[in-house]
């Protein structure tokens, strides 16, 4: 099978040649596309999760912070631990478990797709709504049970 | 690319109102994308205000009463106005669907918006340029390849070996699922689309075909068939109810399966 040959348009980008110059010296418009489309929940969910694994690496720095200030030693975890128990450290801490719910949540609807199942169009939307609404509760759920046990306080 | 918004040059801007007759009733307003390179620097929205009753129950109905009385420069694909074959695709109301078989009393709102297939290079107004579309079918061999001689009349198949090709024999070619893909969107030079995915498995599911493994090693590369992220606007926007997500999965697993090794080259 070959692809379609490399044929160099005038678009910087477009080696499909399908962009050119018009009769009205402009370049071939691109049509409307996120502009105009109305949205499906599939379609958020495949979204939000390029969201959650941006996130997720943002909070692997965190992660990596608290790993370099228990090598830093006592002082320096204590006051990791000061600023993790913090009003903005819970919050912060708190979005954490939100992108991890969604990428737990999000890996599972893809693992499931990848089985080929889930794919009709009513089941594809009802993992979706899983994986885009759930994450909020199930991270509410989780810091209230943490809270319940002592774990953390105010 | 991810490309978010639309470059200069195609971003359309307000058009033309064409008002309905004073008393007309039943008035839906269609606000439609034009754009004519002989004439027009850029892109832009004209509005039509139509009275339903004055035409059939279609969007291509509407249209076509909008070229014959109102505006006679407006240009779209038609031809055979029963869903077979595939040229009045275009984005109504937001998803991409068939004029000729998509109801104007199915669009929510008294406003339909009509624009071109999405992230495709205007040819003019609601055409688009579909060569690429086309060079991707083409360049996963939709045809039977057999490594037994020519039969004397057929090739048999069992039922149940027939009965696999159902939701993919169907296919009409009419793009609306490809461009309906933000993967597709993005990766367009590289990423084959649901519509020639659809159609490569529609050959590897076929029991009469032998080229299965070539066709599964012409398919192994990070762009071609694995940008498929499973975002199902293919399966919602199909005018014949097919389901390409589900065959690119079906190759996924054939990709995988236990013994599959890629032949060199």
């Amino acid at each position: 099978m070959t692809q379609p040959k490399p044929n160099p348009g005038v678009a910087s980008g477009d080696r499909t040649g399908r962009f050119v110059i018009q009769p009205n010296r402009h370049l071939t418009p691109l049509s409307p596309h996120m502009g105009i489309w109305r949205w499906h929940v599939t379609m958020a969910a495949s979204i939000l999760f390029r969201a959650t694994l941006i996130a997720g690496t943002v909070g692997l720095v965190f992660v990596v912070a608290w790993l370099g200030a228990l090598a830093f030693g006592p002082e320096t975890y204590e006051t990791a631990l000061a600023l993790a128990g913090s009003p903005l450290g819970l919050f912060v801490g708190f979005g954490l478990t939100v992108v991890l719910f969604s990428f737990i949540l999000n890996g599972a609807r893809h693992t499931i797709n990848d089985t080929g199942n889930g794919l009709t169009i009513k089941s594809a939307t009802a993992l979706s709504n899983i994986a885009v609404w759930a994450p909020v509760p199930l991270a509410i759920l989780f810091w209230v049970v943490l809270f319940a046990a002592g774990r953390v306080s105010l | 690319m991810v490309q978010l918004s639309l470059p200069r040059g195609s971003k359309p801007t307000k058009g033309k109102v064409h008002k309905a007759p004073a008393g007309a009733k039943n008035v839906k307003t269609y606000k439609v994308y034009r754009y004519d390179p002989e004439v027009d620097a850029d892109p832009r929205w004209d509005v039509y205000e139509v009275s339903s009753d004055d035409h059939g129950p279609m969007l291509l109905d509407a249209l076509i009463h909008i070229k014959n009385t109102i505006d006679p420069t407006l240009s779209f694909r038609r031809s055979c106005r029963e869903g077979i074959c595939g040229s009045c695709s275009m984005n109504i109301d937001g998803r991409n669907a068939l004029a000729c078989t998509k109801g104007w009393d199915e669009c929510a709102s008294h406003n339909i918006t009509i624009s071109p297939l999405p992230h495709q290079p205007v040819v003019k107004d609601l055409v688009t340029d579909l060569s690429l579309f086309y060079a991707q079918y083409d360049s996963i061999q939709p045809y039977l390849q057999s490594d037994e001689p020519d039969p004397e009349k057929e090739r048999l198949q069992t039922p149940a070996e027939r009965e696999k090709l159902d939701g993919l024999y169907e296919c009409i070619l009419c793009a609306c699922c490809s461009t309906s893909c933000p993967s597709y969107w993005w990766n367009q030079e590289e990423y084959l689309g649901p519509a020639a995915l659809l159609q490569s498995y529609r050959w590897i599911a076929d029991s009469r075909d032998d080229a299965t493994q070539k066709r599964l090693d012409d398919l192994e590369d990070p762009f071609k068939l694995y940008r498929c992220h499973t975002i199902m606007n293919c399966a919602q926007v199909c005018p014949k109810g097919l389901n390409p997500a589900k065959a690119i999965a079906e190759t996924k697993k054939l990709m995988v399966a236990p013994g599959r090794k890629k032949q060199a080259a």
